[in-house]
């Protein structure tokens, strides 16, 4: 019968206006930005880097480039150094003298996170990035890319603690080598001079300034 | 199905003169292809579509490959005398393989529930007279696809009932899926701060002009 | 207010085009690309007589970008987020079409758990692009807006499934070759199957309003028609080659993943009209519904990626493959040729929405402009898959 079909969806429509009133679960929208929604654990957004307490000398990257050369839209952009420092295992790496990620090109894809050995870029959660600029305000340099670990663990809690205990794993690990090692080279007096970085999980003992002498790493490496 | 061989001894006999060879894939998917002879195409796809035990009748893609020049080194160990001594000596062959343009279509049988059947054609001419039959009169599936391949390679389907290009505007001249495209240096006016692109398109554009500040004055005080 | 009408004297009319007669034979229209019920930057040149269309030209390219020339140029993990791209409402099953493929050129093995969380993310896809196409078409036929977002209400429930899983409600990037990129816990995969078990209550709703509804009726039957040897032909897939009546999903053909383990039918239609199209779409998300229940209730614990695959420096061996899956808008298949290097040598899209414009002018002629939009719509077109 003609108009059966208006009186339905006038039917749905009105169960669905009502209903909202009294059940929650119909209302679907919240009143942004006053309200929010939270972020589920493994939200990504744009890539951050990581250090341990001290932004300049506590940054995990090596500059190893390997998320330069995966990343699909080619938004990375680093330099290696000229010279080395010790990394939260005490080992010198090179670390970025340039570290810059054009997120207006980014595409949040996440392989950085991936592919990266050393656990230095993780994905950010800040979604709200509206800048009045197209070009430079949109290419954040390595002053706006470092978080902290901390911050790190405050917007991915779960991740975060599994990426420390594999960190510190891996530390343990490299300690024990040395400590090997050490013991190999004992009949030879070498100055090792002990290591505070080695000895836990990143985070929770500093790294800079105490810039170990370069020979305390031959026995390391490997 | 039936094996490849098979199809192809038949598709001889019902083709008078058709020539076709089978193109051995050698990785894991053993998706092996026949390669038919540009004369008598039509006239194989139309048995391979009508035969009652084949009935490819669901052509799924059709696509071009552009295959440059490639020399293919192939080192063997042969033994030769050297001075009376019996000696296995590392031979190296280089194959050089001419380039060709290629049109790829894999049929399925919707009746039988069978396939894939991989299909080549190819044409050594690369320049403007790049001509393979079209198989849209017998599969009208391909009838956008090969406008595609029309578009991006270049390669003139004859017979095609409306040859033009799909995807590039028409007063595009060349063939950007080509492995020898180049793309004109300015294609692309984005100045990204770390992109070769700005270096090509300051070639071409003549920077802003500088302006002398009348544009900040917007209202007039009353 | 007085609106004035300027008419142009004979003499001042511009000179008549062969594409544009004004004599009373055909008028020629460009649809789009900026008209709303084109889903997207996509362009029609209608020629029409009265409002009747009498010959019916697509055009497309407004949303190119050589995706195809961007994946040969880039690695084989790196063109993964590039799929989520193409159609962007399922980006799910473009990534499973791509693993795929990739799986098939490499000869990888995917672990048991990761071929159940892709049947779940398969499926879960083909519900929300199913209710969002619903919508879309109601939308196209003039029920502006309320239908759209009761679709929308429950498609944004199945994007915040994924969003917790993948990071993002879209642009997933969720599967990798040999795997999937993280493991979905039991709290999620409680949450799926509590939204599995609602989902049934909005498609009665659904369905009770359009299905019995004249207007849906007096527009979508008998328009559109398609009969089933020009579907095979012109080589349509999906739910609008299965409206024709002709039995092929390619979850039946070539039982990719682990679909033969599940028991779920395959819905075919019999007169191949936009009715039938709209109704193919509402009985495979019962399907779905049907696959996800089982899927939820046999999932294992397990590993979900392959620990063989190489994530850094991938590189398969030299050969080619070709992989298909039943992708919600029809087979959606990806060729690759390998020659050995970290980027493949040639990476093709078989794009089901754009092989299933083939037949948009025979299905629109003789139809009235009105009609060209609802047969569009039926068709489920999405412009990043159809121009790439």
């Amino acid at each position: 019968m003609i108009g059966t079909g208006i009186l339905k969806g006038m039917a749905v429509t009105a169960r669905n206006f009502v209903g909202s009133y009294f059940e929650k679960e119909r209302l679907i929208t919240v009143q942004y930005p006053e309200e929010r929604i939270p972020l589920p654990e493994n939200y990504r957004n744009f890539p951050i880097l990581i250090y341990d307490n001290d932004p300049e000398a506590g940054l995990r990257c090596v500059a190893c480039k390997i998320c330069e050369k995966e990343c699909p839209p080619q938004c990375i952009y680093i330099t290696k150094s000229d010279d080395k420092k010790p990394d939260y295992m005490g080992k010198p790496q090179f670390y970025p003298k340039v570290f810059d990620i054009d997120i207006s090109v980014c595409m949040s894809c996440q392989i950085c996170v991936e592919v990266c050995p050393f656990e230095a870029i993780k994905m950010d959660k800040d979604f709200e990035l509206s800048k009045r600029e197209r070009f430079d305000a949109l290419l954040l340099r390595k002053e706006e890319l470092s978080k902290s670990n901390e911050y790190y663990h405050r917007i991915h809690p779960v991740e975060a603690a599994a990426v420390d205990t594999n960190l510190a794993e891996a530390a343990a690990a490299a300690q024990a080598k040395k400590k090997a090692a050490a013991a190999a080279a004992a009949a030879k007096p070498t100055p090792v001079t002990p290591n505070p970085t080695t000895t836990s999980a990143p985070g929770s003992t500093s790294v800079p300034g105490a810039t170990p002498p370069e020979s305390s790493s031959s026995p390391t490496k490997s | 199905m039936e094996s490849l061989e098979q199809i192809k001894n038949r598709a001889e006999l019902a083709a008078r003169g058709a020539k076709i060879d089978i193109v051995v894939n050698p990785g894991p998917a053993q998706q092996s292809s026949l390669l038919i002879d540009n004369e008598h195409a039509a006239a194989v796809a139309q048995f391979l579509r009508n035969h009652p035990a084949l009935t490819f009748d669901y052509c799924s893609n059709a696509t071009g490959v552009d295959w440059l020049d490639r020399v293919i080194k192939k080192t063997t160990k042969v033994k030769t005398v050297v001075d009376g001594v019996e000696k296995e000596v590392d031979q190296t062959i280089e194959e050089k393989i001419p380039g060709y343009l290629e049109a790829v279509y894999h049929l399925y049988s919707m009746k039988h529930k069978h396939g894939p059947l991989i299909i080549r054609m190819r044409t050594a001419n690369r320049t403007d007279g790049a001509r393979l039959p079209s198989l849209t009169p017998i599969w009208r599936s391909a009838e956008l696809q090969e406008r595609e391949i029309f578009d991006l390679y270049g390669i003139h389907f004859e017979g095609h009932p409306d040859l033009r290009r799909i995807l590039m505007w028409d007063e595009f001249v060349d063939h950007p899926m080509r492995k020898d495209y180049r793309e004109p240096d300015d294609y692309e006016w984005e100045p990204t701060p770390h992109d070769d692109v700005l270096e090509k398109a300051k070639q071409h554009y003549t920077p802003r002009p500088q302006l002398d500040g009348a544009e900040n004055v917007t209202a007039q005080p009353q | 207010m007085t609106a004035t009408i300027q008419t142009l004297e004979p003499a001042e009319r511009p000179p008549t085009t062969m594409s544009s007669r004004l004599d009373g034979e055909l008028l020629e229209v460009s649809m789009g690309p900026q008209h709303p019920s084109t889903h997207g930057v996509f362009r029609m040149n209608v020629a029409l007589e009265g409002e009747i269309v009498r010959k019916l030209k697509p055009v497309f390219g407004y949303l190119h970008r050589n995706h195809e020339k961007i994946g040969e140029n880039a690695t084989y993990l790196s063109s993964m987020p590039y799929t989520d791209r193409l159609d962007y409402f399922c980006s799910m099953t473009n990534n499973w079409a791509y693993a795929l493929s990739v799986e098939k050129l490499a000869g990888i093995e995917v672990p048991e758990r990761a071929e159940y969380l892709r049947v779940i993310l398969a499926e879960l896809t083909r519900l929300q692009n199913h209710a969002s196409l619903l919508g879309f078409l109601l939308s196209d036929m003039g029920a502006w807006g309320t239908p759209l977002m009761y679709a929308f209400r429950e498609r944004e429930n199945i994007l915040d499934l994924f969003e917790s899983l993948s990071g993002s409600r879209m642009m997933c990037d969720y599967m990798r070759f040999g795997g999937c990129r993280v493991d979905a816990d039991d709290a999620w995969l409680g949450r799926a199957k509590k939204i599995v078990d609602l989902f049934p209550k909005f498609l009665d709703e659904f369905e009770e309003l359009i299905l019995q509804n004249e207007i849906v009726i007096a527009r979508t039957q008998n328009v559109g028609k398609l009969s089933p040897e020009l579907a095979i032909n012109a080589g349509i897939t999906g739910p609008m080659l299965r409206a024709c009546g002709v039995n092929y999903d390619v979850r039946k053909v070539d039982g990719y993943g682990i679909y033969p383990r599940f028991k779920f039918r395959i819905p075919l239609g019999d007169h191949g009209d936009t009715y039938d199209r709209l109704m193919m779409r509402a009985l495979e998300m019962h399907e779905s519904v049907e696959i996800l229940k089982q899927a939820l209730a046999q999932i294992q614990p397990g590993p979900v990626v392959n620990p063989k695959v190489k994530l850094r420096a991938f590189r398969p061996p030299v050969g080619e493959a070709y992989g298909r899956i039943e992708g919600p808008k029809g087979e959606l298949g990806f060729y690759l040729i390998s020659d050995g290097g970290p980027n493949p040598y040639r990476y093709r899209v078989r794009p089901p929405s754009f092989i299933n414009l083939t037949v948009l002018e025979d299905l629109c002629l003789g139809h009235t402009v009105a009609d060209v939009m609802v047969i569009l719509g039926s068709v489920d077109i999405v412009m990043g898959e159809v121009d790439r």
